[in-house]
Parts: structure tokens; C-alpha cells; sequence
């Protein structure tokens, strides 16, 4: 089976491969820091989707053992991503804070003119 | 600026929303959902009030002081639920033999899950509710009186 | 400069990522790795050790209970922390 043949099978994991390297190309190439945060953010979506998918099995439902239940699908995987959204929560919302900051002191949300700023406070002292 | 459509169809809203988040809190153990979404969906309702009612007099739902109590307790219930266990001579947060367990299935079953998932509902709750307010205040000028 | 650079680097974390993924179990397949294990006994057990007929809620809230107790913190943890760098007092 050739390469092309398995990343078609493996559609989610190609899926998510490419929001990753979206979400990487948003926090390099951009220097708004609310767009980094953005891009960090979208990061995270593409590690959680390649997670849960790892845990599908097919045809399975989802695990609640009812009476008439069939297959399942895997668990583990969907419980443990839930600690992986809880730590984005709070990183998200402690960047955030944190960019509200910069804002009130230096007045501008642009990364490299923070930097210029910065640098030039350092020379006056 | 204040916004009587806003402020009505808000009113309106709140408690459907508020009862989706208290079902899916309390069904946790027997339907998809649990304490992490539960919790948010009764968050974003107070939120949702927050924001549509950021203008007029009754503005203050919540106050800081009160969220901050209600996560503590949310918290605190989690510990003191596992240190129950160890009271009755098991390891810290045991479920089966200290709880009872009921027939799986029914709303009164699963012992600890019901209790830690409530406490961890309301802790969840107020913490989103508080990372709002204090982003949403910390952006203004003047000590949270925008 | 900037932005050829990183378009290199991330051609090439993209070639090598996308080579890795080819390389695993097919999507669904019902005897790869990740299914054997501790998940078959979750599966089974779960309605008689907990009580909850919801696999992944018995998981977190009593499995293993402990790492939920750590996310609470970490939750906790984080609102002292916007409320320590927003607050004026």
C-alpha cells in the first residue's frame, strides 16, 4: 500500500497535521500578540482532534453502556484530552491577562515594536 | 447604553440555558456531558447576563468576592469527598465501598461521581465567569465602573 | 526574509509530520495498539466498580480521580493568577 493510499485512510491525522502547521504559521509569521495567541489556540484544536480520532473505532458508538449498545469506541483517549482543554482554558485566559497588560504600558499590541520600546527604555537608563 | 430588547430577550433566555447546563451537570454519569461542560454551559449564562446587562443599575450578579467562594467550595467539597475514604479506612478518593453504589443507570447511583461532579460544576461555573469579569474589567480605566 | 524562512521550516515539520502519520495504524481499525490494554477493562468494568453506565465520566471522576483534582487546581491556580496580574489593589 502505497504512502498516498494510507495518508487517505488516515484522513484525520493528515487534517489535523495541517491545522497544526496552520496554527504555527499564524504564531510565527504574525506580530499581533493577540493573533499568536489565536494561532496557539488553533494549535491546540489540531493536537485535540488528532488525540480523539486516535481513539475511533469503526463503526463505534459513543461509550455508554446502555442496554442496546454495540461497539464502542475507545475511552482513554477522550478522557485524557479533557486535562489538555482544561490547561488551554486557563493558559488562554492567563496570556490574555497578560497581554491586557503590555497594552496598558506600552500602548501597542505589535510584538517587534514592544521590543523596540523596550530596548530603547534600556538604553535611557 | 442600555438596550430593552437586549435586556428582555436575555431574561427570557437565561433560564433554558441554565437548566441545559444543570441537566447535563446532573445526568454526568449517564449521558454525555459531565462537570467540565455542565459547569461552562451555567458559566456562559452568567456571562450572558453580564454582558446584556452591563449598562443598567442591576448589573452586579456575581460579585468577585462571592465567585471566589463559590470556586473555593467547589473545591473544597472535591478534597472533603476524598478524605471521607480515607476516614473509613481506604486510600484517598475511593469510590467503591465507602459510597453507595446503586444500580448503574438510574440518576441516584455511581455515589462519589454525583457528589465530586457537582462541586467540580460549580467550581467550574465560577471560575469562567470570573476569568471574564476580571478580563473585562481589567481593560478599563476606572476600578471596574466603565 | 522573514517570512521565506519560516515557510521553509515549516514545509519541512510539515513533510516530516505528514511522513510520521502515513507510518500508523489505519483510522478505525479495531486491533491497533491503542485498543489493547487498559481500555477493554475500563469498558467492561466500569458499570461494576463505579456504578456509572458513562465510560468516560467513571474514568475521570474515579479512575483516576486524582488527575482531576490536579485539573481543578490548575483551574484554580490560573484565575488567582489573572486575578493577581489584573487587579489593582
Amino acid at each position: 500500500m502505497g504512502m498516498i493510499d494510507r495518508l487517505g485512510q488516515n484522513l484525520y491525522y493528515l487534517v489535523s497535521i495541517i491545522l497544526f502547521i496552520i496554527g504555527f504559521h499564524t504564531m510565527l509569521t504574525h506580530n499581533n500578540l493577540i493573533k499568536k495567541i489565536m494561532g496557539m489556540n488553533i494549535m491546540d484544536a489540531a493536537l485535540f482532534l488528532f488525540f480523539v480520532s486516535i481513539g475511533y473505532i469503526q463503526g463505534g458508538q459513543a461509550p455508554i453502556l446502555t442496554e442496546n449498545a454495540g461497539r464502542l469506541v475507545n475511552p482513554v483517549p477522550s478522557a485524557l484530552i479533557l486535562t489538555g482543554i482544561v490547561i488551554s482554558v486557563s493558559f488562554t485566559a492567563f496570556a490574555l491577562a497578560l497581554v491586557v497588560l503590555l497594552y496598558k504600558h506600552y500602548g501597542t499590541l505589535d510584538a517587534d515594536k514592544i521590543l523596540a520600546l523596550r530596548s530603547k527604555n534600556y538604553e535611557q537608563h | 447604553m442600555q438596550d430593552i430588547v437586549l435586556e428582555l430577550v436575555t431574561r427570557l433566555l437565561i433560564p433554558f440555558v441554565q437548566l441545559l447546563g444543570a441537566y447535563i451537570l446532573l445526568h454526568g454519569h449517564l449521558s454525555p456531558g459531565g462537570a467540565f461542560s455542565g459547569g461552562t454551559i451555567i458559566g456562559t449564562s452568567l456571562i450572558f447576563y453580564s454582558m446584556a446587562f452591563r449598562y443598567s443599575k442591576r448589573r452586579h450578579l456575581l460579585k468577585h468576592d462571592t465567585s471566589m467562594k463559590f470556586e473555593a467550595g467547589g473545591a473544597l467539597l472535591y478534597v472533603v469527598v476524598g478524605l471521607i475514604g480515607i476516614l473509613f479506612g481506604f486510600r484517598f478518593l475511593t469510590n467503591q465501598g465507602v459510597f453507595p453504589i446503586g444500580t448503574p443507570g438510574r440518576l441516584w447511583s455511581s455515589g462519589m461521581i454525583l457528589l465530586v461532579t457537582l462541586g467540580l460544576g460549580v467550581k467550574v461555573a465560577s471560575t469562567v465567569f470570573t476569568m471574564f469579569q476580571e478580563l473585562l474589567e481589567g481593560g478599563t480605566e476606572l476600578d471596574g465602573h466603565d | 526574509m522573514r517570512s521565506f524562512l519560516s515557510l521553509l521550516v515549516l514545509l519541512g515539520l510539515g513533510a516530516l509530520l505528514i511522513t510520521a502519520v502515513a507510518e500508523m495504524p489505519l483510522f478505525g481499525a479495531p486491533d491497533s495498539p491503542a485498543h489493547q490494554g487498559i481500555a477493554i477493562k475500563y469498558v467492561s468494568d466500569a458499570p461494576h466498580d463505579t456504578g456509572a453506565i458513562n465510560v468516560i465520566s467513571a474514568i475521570i471522576l474515579d479512575y483516576r480521580a486524582f488527575d482531576t483534582l490536579g485539573e481543578a487546581t490548575v483551574l484554580f491556580v490560573a484565575v488567582v493568577a489573572v486575578s493577581a496580574v489584573l487587579s489593582k489593589r
